[in-house]
């Protein structure tokens, strides 16, 4: 005391401690990612809306023939531990489906949110202007954590009405509630390791990736309990997304598997708390590592610059697309079955895949499937065709061009790494389908019908690479309106017969020049229109390019 | 004289929107020149830059390099010039030896003895990825990949705005040395000291015009010097001299200490009156860049013309010339 009294009197604000501000930040938050997170919110809400609604004009015998695809080894990894598939209601269906996709989708909106407002902004530095204000150590970081739950509680509540309200009331109030709480638990106990992830890496990146894969060995903990044993073993246990699909909504409701993730997550916050006092401010726990000092001998041109930077997204994409798209074709023959009863007295689903003979169904099914991985591509030529802005816009492409590299040839490169990376996804795609189809016996339709779909698409997905570039290379401020061409494809591509469009408007859908189904002879005259619709976009790209300014800031 | 200009722009006009960025610009380096280009931010400097590099499209007038047009004949000229940006980004997942590399191998090879000694010099380590850069050790890698590959011109813009002192002098350095072997040199910059310890000329740029142009020695000439004096007799006469301005007075030991500015083209009757009231002491300095860069954009000239702004200095505007002359002497 005495030794404070005899002290000069220093100016100390009375109030103020590590959480000051946080009020503040939290608001910030919300009006920085309002349209974000909206948009997170009615796409979570619009899936289950629509999931609830199509699983319930499949009818009960293609449900009950679904069930029995959902205990296939398959079935479980991409479903779940099978609670209910005696009588498989539609809130069953959504329950034991529905959790693995929802929570996959939350987490990586909880992931990113995380990362996004607290390591990504230390390393931008813009946060260094906000802690110089009066504002608490842990305030950005408690700001996030608070916003993901109020995000997540927002979508839980309005997920579970609208759940309720689509079936009409068939599905209780108090399962649907179970349902989209647990899931958004779920998903939160991800964006929490990403909390600690933040506390650890230096970098947002390094984060993210880690939240992702907690994610994937969640999954694969999760499968594999589930494989072993129906209903779900130890292993389940230990996986976040199977303590939301343990709480049996729509069979039995039990709420305490929720706890789990509860209490997961604060014991997960604490730890970030005790990392994070521990850490200097834009400094983490782990140091980077060195690189190498000089460059490998094949980066010397564009080309290998474009290929070096899409390489990793490639190969990971590559990856999961040949996983998921392998355990699509080994449901084929169960997918046959149900299909074909669900074909019979469904009208709509018949229209979709064709018909009810088994036969016709199975093409019809893997002309949709099919599809779905065709259209997966093309979001990936149309995402990995933004690079070339990203790189503009940042100003490393000024500093290339500045070299003697012409416009074209720095385009190209792009463009030229784009297109084959796409087109050889469509193909991992397209013969894991095949591989998995022969791999369960399934050896009709043969290697040659698969082939036409895989060459036939290349020609398709480079009008939509042609176009994204051809805007990039005119309008760059509305290169993403490549992505209606995407939407538009998909609409009518899916519904197209169901909606009775005029075949004028069908055309406009490079998709639709394609063999309307499985199995049928692609049309030379139509293949090649294709291909000179896309080289006329790729030449309009270029000549576009070599005659604009180059944006920078 | 005869030999090409490295860089020639004239009557150069660039717009953005409503926004004229150049507005009728010149600027002439000759061969082994190394040209200042100052000027406040927004002036133009990068814009013009960029046309030279054929990244933007000039509305009107010619940019040349070496004879060549910037826009058409871009990659062949580029071969010849290294550029520095003001605002390096560089790819993330590369460290910065890999930028370098890449950078130089697009233009030629790399001669990896020069790329280790800059690094050395530049106490920069290039195994980091780049993402781990500060904007100091960005601005680094561009200029090891710039002075490493040897080239007949250097377009630097503001390089060295995040390097400490130490790092400064370095970039002087390999300036000279790059000047002594003949490259030319345009050196974009805030930083007045630097363009006047290394740059032959400087033009100055305001709105998207050169307002000001010369070796420095021409410009000086356009200036006023500061004198100091101790003089016996009363100063009030030499206030009335046409070309002196600011004058102060306050005694000192034997007599009183005036000081004041005065046009060059004056200090001669400056220094008749002065002789005349008994000088006693006298010290003259010639005026800094800094104080040239001051009075084009201390002083709010309405209208103002290239030669109106640099050599008329009466009349509404002297005092905010003084006001900028007081915050140039603080520094």
């Amino acid at each position: 005391m005495t030794a404070v009294a005899a002290a000069p009197a220093v100016p100390r604000p009375s109030s103020g401690s590590t959480l000051t501000g946080t009020g503040r930040l939290v608001r910030f938050m919300l009006r920085r990612d309002r349209v974000r997170l909206s948009v997170w919110t009615l796409s979570v809400v619009a899936f289950y809306a629509y999931f609830a609604v199509a699983l319930d004009a499949m009818g009960t015998a293609a449900r009950g023939a679904r069930a029995a695809v959902m205990q296939t080894p398959a079935g479980i990894v991409m479903g779940g531990p099978g609670y209910g598939v005696e009588n498989y209601t539609v809130g069953v269906a959504i329950a034991n489906e529905g959790i693995t996709w929802v929570v996959l989708a939350l987490g990586i909106m909880s992931v990113l949110h995380v990362v996004r407002h607290t390591r990504a902004e230390e390393e931008s530095s813009r946060s260094e202007l906000v802690r110089a204000a009066p504002v608490g150590r842990h305030a950005p970081a408690v700001a996030a954590i608070v916003t993901l739950f109020v995000v997540n509680a927002v979508i839980a509540v309005v997920s579970a009405l609208a759940l309720s309200g689509a079936s009409g009331g068939d599905l209780p109030l108090a399962d649907s509630f179970g349902l989209t709480t647990g899931s958004g638990l779920s998903a939160m106990v991800f964006g929490a390791v990403a909390v600690v992830a933040c506390q650890i890496i230096e970098h947002g990146r390094g984060a993210t990736g880690i939240g992702l894969a907690a994610y994937g060995l969640a999954l694969v903990l999760r499968s594999a309990g589930d494989i072993q044993e129906r209903h779900g073993s130890f292993l389940s246990w230990l996986s976040p997304i199977g303590w939301a699909q343990q709480m049996r909504a729509f069979v039995d409701l039990r709420w305490w598997p929720a706890a789990l993730s509860v209490v997961a997550i604060l014991l997960l916050l604490v730890l970030a708390a005790f990392l994070a006092s521990r850490r200097d401010f834009g400094g983490g726990l782990v140091a980077t590592r060195g690189g190498r000092a000089d460059a490998p001998a094949n980066l010397r041109s564009p080309l290998a610059l474009a290929w070096r930077q899409q390489r990793s997204a490639f190969g990971w994409t590559a990856l999961g697309m040949a996983l998921l798209w392998y355990a699509s074709g080994t449901l084929l023959p169960e997918i046959m079955e149900m299909g074909a009863s669900g074909a019979a007295d469904n009208e709509i689903f018949a229209a979709v895949f064709g018909g009810s003979d088994p036969a016709v169904f199975r093409d019809g099914f893997l002309t949709v499937m099919l599809l779905f991985a065709a259209l997966t591509c093309v979001a990936y030529a149309i995402v990995m065709s933004g690079r070339a802005k990203g790189e503009e816009e940042a100003g490393r492409a000024e500093v290339v061009l500045a070299l003697s590299v012409s416009r074209s040839r720095w385009l190209g490169a792009h463009l030229v790494v784009v297109g084959l990376s796409t087109v050889v996804l469509i193909a991992v795609s397209v013969y894991a389908v095949w591989a998995g189809a022969v791999q369960v016996g399934m050896s009709e339709p043969g290697f040659g019908a698969y082939t036409d779909v895989f060459w036939t698409y290349s020609v398709a997905v480079l009008v939509y690479l042609g176009l994204s570039a051809a805007l990039y290379a005119w309008a760059p401020r509305f290169a993403s309106a490549a992505w209606l061409l995407l939407v538009y494809s998909f609409v009518v591509g899916m519904f197209g017969e169901v909606f009775d469009l005029p075949s004028g408007a069908e055309a406009l859908s490079p998709l639709d020049w394609l063999p309307a189904g499985f199995g049928e002879v692609p049309e030379a005259a139509h293949m090649i229109g294709l291909a000179g619709v896309a080289v006329v976009l790729l030449a309009l790209a270029f000549l576009g390019f070599r005659r604009r300014d180059l944006q920078s800031n | 004289m005869t030999a090409t200009p490295a860089i020639e722009i004239h009557d150069l006009y660039k717009s953005f929107g409503t926004v004229q960025a150049l507005d009728g610009l010149n600027l002439t380096v000759r061969p082994g020149e190394v040209a200042g280009f100052l000027g406040p931010n927004g002036a133009g400097k990068s814009t013009a830059i960029r046309v030279l590099l054929g990244l933007l499209r000039a509305d009107s007038g010619t940019a040349r390099l070496f004879g060549g047009e910037a826009w058409r004949d871009a990659v062949a000229l580029h071969r010849r010039l290294a550029y520095v940006p003001g605002d390096v980004s560089l790819w993330p997942n590369l460290t910065g030896g890999e930028a370098i590399d890449f950078l130089g191998r697009l233009r030629g090879t790399v001669d990896k003895k020069r790329k280790a000694e800059l690094l050395e010099r530049f106490d920069l380590d290039p195994t980091k990825k780049a993402r781990t850069y500060s904007k100091g050790n960005r601005q680094k890698v561009a200029l090891v990949a710039a002075f490493a590959m040897d080239a007949d011109l250097l377009i630097l813009d503001e390089p060295t705005s995040g390097l400490d002192p130490l790092m400064e002098a370095v970039f002087t350095e390999y300036v000279r040395d790059a000047a002594a072997q003949g490259t030319s040199v345009l050196l974009s910059s805030h930083i007045l000291h630097e363009v006047e310890k290394v740059c032959d000329t400087v033009t100055i740029i305001r709105n998207g015009v050169s307002v000001e142009s010369g070796t420095l020695d021409e410009l000086r000439h356009l200036t006023r010097s500061n004198v100091t004096a101790v003089v016996a007799g009363d100063p009030a006469g030499v206030g009335r001299l046409a070309g002196v301005h600011n004058l102060a007075a306050a005694p000192a030991d034997g007599g009183t200490r005036i000081t004041f500015d005065v046009d060059n083209a004056r200090v001669g009757a400056a220094m008749s009156e002065l002789t005349a009231l008994g000088l006693q002491s006298l010290t003259a300095a010639p005026p800094s860049l800094e104080e040239l860069f001051m009075r084009h954009y201390g002083d709010v000239l309405p209208g103002s013309d290239a030669s109106g702004a640099a050599s008329d200095g009466t009349g509404p505007t002297d005092g905010a010339a003084q006001a900028a002359r007081g915050t140039a002497g603080a520094r």
